[in-house]
């Protein structure tokens, strides 16, 4: 089991419906967020490309804030998901350093927190908030150790690319290009 | 031309635009933890090799800097915590990856043994002064009697202090300026020179040591030298990611401080300095003493601040 | 009101406090138990849920409201079995809750007062506002007739208001929704097919093989079920053609983008005319069976060949003849896409009918990738005694304008002026759902017209720009803590669905089928309001089509079969549509009997003057126009709007990325406000685009105000569509000026 997203930047308008569903669903106090998009554009008028993108936390296999937590607040589960212990957590910061998405930041109570793939809804059998949401369906959530399950499945017929993959983490949420 | 925005109008704060995590204390953190490790480094290593009493401002002297520094480096690491009441939690666990974790560890450890071993020498350094109370005697030779299992100890401990206070910035892949091995030899080299130009301050009217350490205070600066320009160097050559990160020394915002204050008044004049007493010409020894300590804090801060601003580019 | 008055108030006084409170970012030790009183993770599976549409946007999605056992609301989710939303809601309708959180909100029933020759409002309570409205209609209707209360008007509300006023004598209504907004294209759809495009459009994208899209930005406009289909056609590759000058976030999902120069649109459908036409690519059996006026139309586009229309909109003439081709080959399963937001150039009603004759010749009309035939459900009327018959009404004021099906709101304002010597003279506004100095141009003429009224009200959830010149603010609640009347628009399949309220309403704020029952039994109007609560409306309603209150409570929305016959039509089959001939219009003897074109003709529309730059404004997808700005969830996303303008303006000028900028028109109007610039590719080097709804001046909108620049605010030069009275808004153009001129101390 590990669970992970596809995300179709074909599909994606960029329309945020899943930070603010996220948001929402997950309480994250109004200023901060836990996901939210990307505008890429390249090229110069009139031959021009735009990439949207809905980021969050890439729930990393090789997560480096896992590595540097001095407590073990920020820990990994069986199933892949990086989680933080907010009753453990210090706030010393270092994790959000090593986390080259930028994707941690500390909660105006002080813990730092982030994506949690809507764990508690993923453990009902439930899309995470964001997937549900999306109105576009641009958003795929699923157990990419799973060959038959949807995510698996795209990323065997569908390009893609993960972001930094240079830095070694081995993100666990692919673009679909 | 390619354009990079937050289309969802992200503006976390700490975060956005560039991440401000750690703040001033972090800085004056790494360095008194850099300072102390270098003054209990040689106090420790000098009493090791019997030169208790020739070198007296080394072992028994100048090491009082080394508690008071301790003390200012975990107050300031605990000031910068935001969820402090649950900072206890650093002790339950060990982990070995964990620079914070380790460098934790290593500052609970050498707290104590600092204090016992200046404590052990307070007679010494405050010679007017003459303990009366038999339980404060009773830790004073406590200390003295075991001072080598202390020395012996504090070699390594102060040596991993002095590392971790780079590798606490060098264990971040996610930061290109100090993601480089370099650092924690850099920052090390940083310590003890900064302990080396202390010692130097205290040691300035015993002839003997005053040129020791002119000598030691010279050679840590000339390694300094030789690990930055590696530093910079290594950058210059490496990722676009790291490119950039450097830019922000030597062609960017943070140049004046890092080339004026670090490299030029906090490294070269010293040096030269330094040659210039050796050769015998009588020089102000506050000077270099002082250039150098400013150097090493405002090489810290740079460190942080530059650090943070420098990401990934993807 | 007797004062020299209608200032406008910045409801910045008097009893309304409630200053937002900071919170530092920070907390030194631990928790703070005021920042999250709430528990950091819901699941559903604790919440009540309640069946509501949403009113964020017109598009009117159903869904579920979640509350807690304590009647806050936690969540919105689309209902699964609505036509409008397929289950999902767009980021507006996720973020409704934000509409009912804001705390700056309309919490009392205000009254225009004046203390120490200050004008000002006053709390007052609802007796006293609804008394004081109610013999100030009174005294209206009197001396200047009922007819000369208006209604302005938009969503929900508004036909809470429209049965009172028409209980009363007044059809004097107007909504910018029509004549601002999407009324060209109901016009040259209705001309040309015998029916409007209505809301939402009937176009089949899920199913098409070819999308067109001129002057629509799917995807920056949430149409909700539009921009879910357009992600199956783009995940079933289908060919996707833009129209617009600018990058669109659909330009980028399109196969061909024809980076059309602005205000050409006419000459590139022309031009495709000219070549489906003279290549034969038309589907002729459709043409032969369904539509008139072919050969008059064959005859009028053969001079608009692909190269006449390169010289107007630069593209290139195999460009033009490629994508004619490609439309021509996916046919009858293409849409040419009517748009929404269509008032521009003042021959918008024609552009509407090139786009309505070119889906005519492609056959897209009633085959299945194209339009389908939409159905929709009659609501019984709930009984009341027949309305009074008003002496005049909206079509009095509208008549220059012989096609005009809806009031039109500038009329309304113009009538209100007096030194106009209007032949029928507004003297009072209610204002219910519309902020009109967003929504229409030329803030001045609306300053002139609320001066002059006798009397103001306004009814809104938010202190929007608008209720600054009122005489009565009324608080409304919002959507989620009223009823409303059944929705029920036509559709795939026919639908209604319900809005129950889920908790109580906020402060004293009401809904406003109460406030419009409350003036009208203080008018004497009993007999029309013979209900306790709207729910025995709708109950009766309900029934009527079989079903019940209580079900819809457990289900929100409920589907009927269709009667009209098939989605599509059937190969052969007779269909009669709507127009005097029964046929597809591609002539039109209307159009020629009322002295317009009978087919639509290029004209070439004024260019920017050296030195300044097209204004086009547009929509992002998290925002309804100026309504939800102050939405705490949605400003999260967007708090302001940026100027975009290409790098080689920005060269020239040395503007830098994030620069703040004024910016002044043709006519010398200065905007309020700044703006920071954004330096990018996706506009054109001759103009500059920037988000609709921005540039607050209210203060009490604490996330809202000075954010960003209001585009109407710098429309002061209008084309009036002659056909339906539309206002085109595009012509005007704009200077950026780097300091600021200051014009903070005029509001």
């Amino acid at each position: 089991m590990r669970y992970g997203m596809v995300i179709d930047t074909k599909k994606c308008v960029g329309c945020s419906d899943c930070v603010v569903a996220c948001q929402i669903e997950n309480n994250v106090p109004i200023g901060y967020c836990r996901d939210w998009i990307q505008e890429t554009v390249t090229g110069a008028y009139p031959t021009l490309a735009l990439e949207f993108r809905s980021e969050r936390c890439n729930h990393c296999d090789n997560a480096p804030c896992v590595r540097c937590c001095p407590t073990g607040a920020s820990h990994k589960l069986e199933n892949g998901i990086v989680m933080v212990t907010k009753d453990e957590c210090i706030g010393c910061g270092a994790c959000i350093q090593s986390c080259p998405y930028d994707a941690r930041y500390q909660h105006p109570d002080g813990y730092v927190d982030k994506c949690t793939f809507c764990s508690h809804r993923v453990q009902e059998g439930l899309q995470t908030a964001c997937a549900s949401v999306c109105p576009t369906k641009c958003i795929y959530f699923g157990d990419l150790e799973d060959p038959k399950s949807e995510v698996s499945q795209l990323l065997k017929t569908r390009t893609y690319k993960s972001l930094a993959p240079e830095a070694g983490t081995k993100p666990q949420i692919f673009y679909l290009i | 031309m390619q354009e990079e925005l937050f289309s969802s109008g992200r503006n976390i704060p700490n975060i956005d635009p560039t991440l401000e995590v750690w703040h001033w204390p972090i800085s004056v953190d790494l360095f008194f933890g850099g300072l102390a490790a270098g003054l209990l480094f040689f106090a420790a290593l000098f009493y090791l090799m019997n030169k208790e009493d020739k070198y007296p401002s080394i072992v028994k002297i100048a090491p009082i800097v080394a508690p008071i520094g301790i003390t200012i480096a975990l107050i300031c690491l605990f000031y910068d915590l935001t969820h402090k009441l649950y900072f206890w939690r650093l002790y339950l666990t060990f982990r070995i990856e964990s620079p914070m974790s380790f460098g934790s560890w290593v500052l609970l450890l050498i707290t104590p043994i600092s204090f016992l071993w200046v404590f052990s020498y307070i007679e010494d350094i405050f010679p007017k002064l003459k303990l009366k109370n038999n339980f404060l005697i009773a830790i004073k030779n406590f200390g003295a009697t075991y001072r080598k299992a202390m020395a012996i100890m504090l070699i390594p401990l102060s040596i991993s202090l002095g590392i971790y206070t780079g590798i606490l910035l060098s264990a971040f892949n996610a930061r290109p300026l100090w993601n480089t091995t370099i650092l924690g030899p850099l920052f090390l080299s940083s310590g003890l020179t900064c302990a080396a130009a202390v010692i130097l301050f205290f040691g300035r009217k015993n002839k003997e040591e005053r040129n020791l350490f002119s000598k030691i205070t010279l050679a840590t600066l000339l390694i300094q030298l030789f690990l930055m320009a590696h530093m910079i160097l290594g950058d210059f050559a490496g990722t676009e990611a790291q490119f950039q990160a450097i830019q922000l020394l030597v062609g960017g915002e943070f140049t004046t401080a890092f080339v004026g204050f670090v490299i030029i008044l906090g490294l070269i004049v010293p040096t030269l300095l330094e040659i210039l007493e050796l050769r015998g010409v009588k020089i102000p020894i506050l000077l270099p003493v002082l250039l150098v300590l400013i150097g090493g804090i405002v090489f810290r801060f740079v460190m942080v601040e530059a650090g943070q601003l420098a990401h990934y580019l993807y | 009101m007797t004062t020299s008055r209608r200032k406008f108030i910045k409801i910045s006084s008097l009893g309304l406090g409630g200053v937002a409170t900071a919170t530092s970012s920070l907390n030194l030790f631990g928790k703070n138990p005021l920042l999250h009183p709430l528990s950091s993770e819901i699941t559903s599976s604790d919440l009540k849920r309640t069946p509501t549409y949403c009113e964020v946007c017109f598009w009117k999605c159903a869904a579920w409201a979640y509350t807690d056992e304590n009647g806050n609301i936690k969540k919105l989710l689309g209902n699964d079995e609505d036509p409008h939303c397929y289950g999902r809601l767009c980021p507006r309708g996720t973020g409704g809750l934000g509409m009912y959180n804001d705390s700056d909100r309309l919490k009392t029933p205000l009254i225009r007062t004046e203390v120490n020759g200050e004008q000002t409002f006053k709390k007052a309570s609802w007796d006293e506002a609804l008394n004081l409205i109610a013999s100030k209609f009174q005294d209206i209707a009197k001396t200047n007739g009922p007819e000369s209360i208006a209604l302005l008007k938009h969503g929900a509300p508004g036909k809470h208001f429209a049965h009172l006023f028409n209980s009363f004598g007044s059809n004097t209504f107007a909504e910018p929704a029509y004549a601002q907004c999407r009324g060209p294209r109901e016009a040259g759809f209705g001309l040309t097919f015998g029916t409007w495009v209505g809301s939402p459009e009937p176009t089949d994208i899920k199913n098409t093989k070819c999308l067109v899209l001129i002057g629509s930005h799917l995807g920056e406009n949430m149409h909700n079920t539009q921009v879910q289909e357009l992600a199956d056609a783009i995940d079933k590759q289908s060919t996707i053609i833009t129209v617009d000058p600018r990058f669109s976030t659909v330009a980028s999902k399109s196969q061909h983008w024809l980076a059309i120069k602005p205000a050409t649109d006419m000459a590139l459908l022309l031009s495709w005319m000219h070549v489906i036409i003279e290549e034969e690519l038309y589907h002729k059996d459709y043409v032969k069976k369904y539509t008139a006026g072919f050969d008059e139309l064959k005859a009028h586009v053969k001079k608009y060949s692909p190269e006449w229309a390169y010289g107007k909109t630069t593209i290139k003439p195999h460009i033009i003849r490629q994508t004619a081709r490609e439309m021509a080959h996916a046919a009858p399963s293409v849409i040419i896409h009517p748009g929404r937001h269509v008032s521009w150039y003042g021959d918008d009603t024609q552009r509407a009918r090139a786009v309505a004759i070119l889906n005519g010749l492609l056959g897209a009309w009633g085959n299945r990738g194209g339009f389908f035939l939409k159905e929709g459900l009659a609501l019984p009327k709930y009984p009341h005694p027949k309305y009074p018959k008003p002496k005049w009404d909206w079509q009095d004021l509208a008549k220059k304008y012989p096609l005009a099906q809806m009031g039109i709101t500038t009329e309304v304002v113009n009538a209100s002026i007096p030194e106009n010597n209007p032949e029928h003279p507004v003297k009072a506004w209610l204002v219910a759902g519309t902020n009109i100095p967003k929504a229409i141009p030329n803030l001045e003429v609306i300053e002139k017209a609320t001066e002059a009224l006798d009397f103001m009200v306004v009814v809104d959830t938010m202190p929007m720009d608008v209720t600054g010149y009122a005489d009565v603010v009324l608080p409304e609640c919002t959507y989620l803590e009223r009823s409303d009347g059944i929705r029920s628009a036509p559709n795939k399949i026919p639908s209604i669905a319900v809005r129950i309220p889920s908790t109580k309403p906020k402060y004293q704020s009401k809904p406003s089928w109460w406030i419009a029952k409350e003036i009208g039994l203080r008018m004497g109007l009993k007999d029309y309001f013979n209900y306790e609560t709207y729910e025995e409306v709708i109950a009766w309603q309900l029934e009527k089509l079989g079903t019940s209150y209580e079900e819809m409570k457990k289900i929100g929305v409920k589907t009927f079969p269709r009667t009209s016959g098939d989605l599509y039509l059937k190969p052969g089959q007779d269909y009669e549509f709507g127009t005097a001939s029964g046929k597809i219009e591609f002539y039109s003897k209307e159009l020629k009997d009322l002295g317009f074109d009978p087919m639509p003709k290029f004209t070439q529309h004024p260019e920017p003057p050296k030195g300044f730059l097209r204004l086009n404004y547009g929509r992002a997808p998290m925002h309804t126009f100026s309504r939800t700005v102050n939405n705490p969830n949605l400003s999260a996303l967007k708090k302001e709007n940026n100027l975009w303008i290409h790098p080689k303006v920005a060269k020239q000028n040395d503007y830098f990325n994030g620069q703040e900028v004024w910016l002044e028109n043709q006519d010398g109007i200065q905007s309020n406000f700044s703006i920071k610039i954004r330096i990018t590719e996706r506009v054109r080097w001759d103009s500059a685009f920037m988000i609709h709804g921005f540039g607050h001046a209210n203060k009490k909108l604490s996330r809202a105000y000075g954010k960003g620049i209001n585009d109407t605010q710098l429309i002061s030069k209008i084309a009036i569509d002659p056909i339906m009275g539309g206002t085109g808004m595009r012509g005007n153009f704009i200077k950026i000026l780097t300091t600021n001129p200051d014009n903070t101390a005029l509001l």
